[in-house]
């Protein structure tokens, strides 16, 4: 697997609390090609400890590009260079020896930095919570094959699914906007039998919210859809808006 | 002096539950909304529990570490969900998912819960196809089912490589729901670090704002740990970083039994270490041993590439040892296997790496067969390890992956401590001594869904308990207690960090309480471990204090437990001298070389009661087989 070694230029963020002024910090490091980037953090933060420095503080969790914990801005792209590959899948051999990097939190009014390159992304989760469910009680639910669903609706259901709620949507988005994570969740209940009875509740709901959590509007640019680790498409956004439209002509509201 | 009691209600098999939830105590629904619960993590036990009790009308606290309940690590698993639908005709039954459960886990599991998991299994299915839960279709509209983990019948339910995933996100959007009507309230970044007791009952929790830094007093007139499992002792594991014991440890420490902790799985297919800086190992899913064929070359030290080796010199080891099920041998069987032949000097360069190859394959159903199967784990492959499996046999080894230990619970999921319940991974309860595939989302679940909704009604319907405030003095004296651990923490400063220590500890466990364990190994290792736990103590350094964030504070806490509970695993291990499932003494072994139970001696759950620093005392629960016949597992 490793070729040799290489020797990188990392200039990472710091930055020690949400109030403070941040800057980056500079890191001279030779590394194994076969290292993910996060393990590259690792190695830096051992050697900071042990030299009775800070360490940097990031977040990651499964390291299998699944949960969506990690997440960095590297040389101004969300999640790096390579395209459907969640920061924690970066592996060094991407890089050639000398190279220079710049590794930044994800950027956007409405995740507020915490510390480093750790933001606060509990704006999804309050999104979420205003709609983004079917509403039935555990125990009532008929056999799982009375409603048939066609392999191309489940197909298109699960492609929506399979976002990981990361954020790099919002992060390389001039706009901050979160269209995309909120259309992949509109419509996967909106393409499934089960998501019927509520789908136009449902897109208001979780659009006013998406609004008062300061995410911005879409203006077409797709810079969501091409940095997103999953390849979420943009059309999640046009279903979104396409229901988004229905549901203020059914209810008759200008909200 | 803790008393054992498992509660299993007496009564026919088939009947034991339906007849125990009838006999079990229900609160009307307008008292329910005067009790608090209080649940710690946010996988899917968790999260489903926090649904389900939500629904019916308790008041619902759940805490988690990460900033999004969505994040925890049952999200990560790839291959399905097994349940006995019998919706392929091919003959399953809940009997047979019940049978195929208690002989995978070697007959260390008890006869009553498996059941119970089997029964209920067709339920869960049912709750997360109305959820919106996109699993995997057949062209006219009915549920897809698979194969999975050497089962002879096809009852696994997937969603692509990431059933986990949307498992967990089904779980989410229902405790959301709850959130919405304001049932659930969510904690997130806290980390749980000590449950407070009042008269002997779990009446609430210690846990620290990770943000802030804060100790926060939560009360409840119950706790639900749902805090998954231990297998982040071993430092390289299939565990996400975060995962860890410490909320288990805490708990067992304030009295509740800990069970078979040396029951750890350790997973065939994950891809081989490449280095010490590695952080974690990566499972690929094993769904990859339907079609790949696991050999090494016979030679030892054979350094010659895959391709120039040929046909009659490769050792096929697994179809060679075990031509009824090949390839397809529980999880246990193929990683010992593939440990001896590395420890032979056999391995790929000689070193601790089998193959994968899937020539045969791409003979019979073309690449592009393959790639439609398994592309998300090919090109997952190819990404971490930048070489590409269709043209170069894949490399793969055990890991450290799934901890059937836990801690000791009843019938009704509670632990030794009244009022105190562990579901899922935390718990020991249904996997016996080795968990099969597709088996572990069914338990999280059926704990959360199913289960749990009803035994707390028990409780509470009985206890009666009142409500406490967090001024009292029990919380007063946990807090400060939580506090003075980590200050002590702190004020070490010396020249370790936190990681090597983690590091080394994990090495004695791999070597010595991993694949196969000896007698005199497992004595050398407690040793070891004491000695090291004496170093984190004297020497470890902790940067920073715990006013703010401090990932290495959090990490220290938790390695901190880890060298305490690895020696139990040590001590457990030590203790039963037969071989069963993951656990295998090398003194007990047929001639065939396969894992020797003693029935006699060794068919009981071995639950320990913790006294002092190095120090437990055992306790026993002998299994009781009156549905099965015990008998040898056979894989040729």
């Amino acid at each position: 697997m490793s070729e040799k070694n290489i020797n990188l230029t990392l200039n990472i963020w710091r930055q020690e609390s949400p109030e403070a002024k941040g800057y980056f910090e500079k890191f001279e490091k030779e590394i194994s090609p076969d290292a993910s980037i996060l393990e590259v953090l690792d190695e830096i933060n051992n050697r900071l400890e042990f030299e009775g420095k800070e360490p940097i503080a990031f977040e990651s969790d499964c390291r299998e590009g699944i949960c969506g914990a990690c997440g960095l801005v590297i040389n101004g792209q969300p999640h790096g260079p390579l395209p459907k590959t969640a920061t924690c899948q970066l592996h060094m051999r991407n890089f050639k020896d000398g190279d220079t990097l710049y590794i930044e939190p994800f950027r956007a009014t409405a995740f507020k930095i915490l510390k480093d390159l750790i933001v606060d992304r509990s704006g999804f989760d309050k999104i979420q919570v205003a709609g983004g469910f079917v509403s039935f009680n555990t125990g009532s639910a008929p056999d799982g094959n009375v409603i048939l669903i066609s392999k191309e609706m489940a197909d298109q259901a699960l492609d929506a699914a399979e976002c990981i709620g990361c954020g790099a949507c919002v992060a390389a988005c001039k706009n901050s906007s979160a269209m995309l994570f909120v259309g992949a969740k509109v419509s996967q209940f909106a393409l499934l039998p089960q998501g019927q009875p509520e789908r136009y509740e449902r897109v208001q709901a979780m659009v006013k919210v998406m609004d008062e959590n300061l995410f911005g509007s879409c203006t077409n640019t797709y810079a969501c859809e091409a940095e997103c680790p999953k390849g979420i498409s943009v059309l999640n956004i046009a279903r979104m808006n396409r229901d988004y439209f229905m549901a203020k002509l059914k209810t008759g509201t200008n909200e | 002096m803790i008393k054992l009691d498992s509660k299993i209600p007496g009564g026919k098999l088939s009947e034991k539950w339906m007849n125990h939830k009838f006999n079990m105590k229900v609160i009307n629904p307008a008292n329910k909304r005067k009790f608090d619960i209080i649940i710690v993590g946010s996988g899917l036990a968790g999260a489903s529990a926090a649904a389900t009790l939500g629904e019916l009308g308790y008041k619902v606290k759940i805490f988690t570490f990460h900033d999004s309940t969505r994040r925890a690590h049952s999200i990560a698993a790839q291959g399905g969900i097994n349940a006995a639908k019998n919706y392929q005709n091919d003959a399953d039954s809940v009997y047979r998912l019940f049978y195929d459960t208690i002989k995978g886990g070697d007959f260390r599991g008890r006869e009553a819960n498996t059941w119970r998991l089997a029964e209920v299994s067709n339920n869960i299915i049912d709750q997360c196809v109305a959820q919106g839960v996109p699993f995997a279709r057949e062209y006219g509209g009915t549920l897809a089912n698979r194969s999975f983990g050497g089962a002879q019948v096809s009852r696994t339910f997937y969603a692509r490589g990431e059933t986990g995933q949307q498992l967990l996100l089904g779980a989410y959007s229902s405790m959301n729901r709850q959130v919405n009507l304001g049932n659930v309230e969510i904690f997130p970044r806290r980390e749980f670090l000590d449950v407070v007791k009042v008269d002997g009952h779990a009446r609430g929790i210690i846990a620290r704002n990770l943000v802030t830094g804060e100790l926060e007093k939560y009360a409840s007139q119950a706790v639900v740990l749902a805090t998954g499992g231990y297998m982040n002792v071993y430092f390289l594991s299939t565990n996400a970083m975060n995962s860890n014991a410490t909320a288990a440890w805490r708990v067992h420490k304030k009295g509740a039994a800990f069970a078979n902790p040396c029951y750890t799985q350790i997973h065939p297919t994950c891809l081989p270490v490449h280095g010490e800086d590695q952080s974690k190992l990566v499972l690929m899913s094993e769904s990859l041993r339907n079609d790949g064929r696991i050999w090494v070359p016979k030679k030892a030290g054979d350094t010659r590439n895959p391709s120039e080796i040929p046909e009659e010199e490769r050792d096929y080891y697994l179809e060679r040892k075990y031509p009824a099920f090949g390839n397809l041998v529980p999880r246990d069987v193929a990683s010992r296997n593939a440990k001896y032949v590395c420890d032979e000097g056999k391995g790929i360069g000689g070193g601790k790496a089998v193959y994968l190859d899937f020539s045969d394959a791409f003979n019979r159903i073309g690449k592009e067969g393959v790639k439609d199967k398994y592309g998300n784990l090919f090109d997952m492959y190819a990404n971490i390890t930048g070489v590409n499996p269709y043209e170069v046999p894949m490399q793969i080894y055990p890991a450290p992956h799934y901890a059937m230990g836990g801690l000791w619970v009843d019938y009704e999921l509670m632990s030794t401590i009244p009022g105190m319940f562990v579901l899922g991974e935390a718990n020991f309860s249904d996997h016996g001594a080795n968990r099969l595939g597709a088996s572990a989302l069914m338990q999280g679940l059926s704990d959360g869904y199913f289960i749990i909704p009803y035994t707390m009604g028990n409780y509470l319907g009985t206890e009666k308990p009142e409500k406490v405030d967090v001024e009292r003095s029990e919380f007063k004296e946990a807090q400060q207690n939580v506090e003075e651990n980590i200050n002590k923490i702190l004020s070490i400063n010396g020249k370790q960090t936190v990681d090597s220590i983690h590091k080394r500890l994990g090495h004695l466990l791999i070597d010595k309480v991993g694949m196969s364990r000896d007698e005199k190994g497992l004595k050398e290792v407690i040793n070891q471990i004491r000695d090291l736990r004496e170093e984190f103590w004297t020497d470890v350094k902790v940067v920073g204090d715990a006013k703010d964030i401090n990932q290495t504070l959090e990490r220290a806490g938790r390695v901190a437990d880890f060298l305490e509970l690895g020696e139990l695993m040590a001590k457990d291990a030590l203790n039963r001298n037969e071989s069963c499932g993951a656990h295998f003494r090398e003194e007990y072994q047929t001639e065939d070389g396969e894992a020797l139970r003693n029935d006699e001696e060794y068919k009981y759950v071995a639950a320990w009661e913790y006294k002092k620093d190095g120090e437990w005392e055992l306790y026993k629960e002998d299994l009781e087989f009156e549905n099965v016949k015990l008998a040898t597992r056979s894989y040729k």
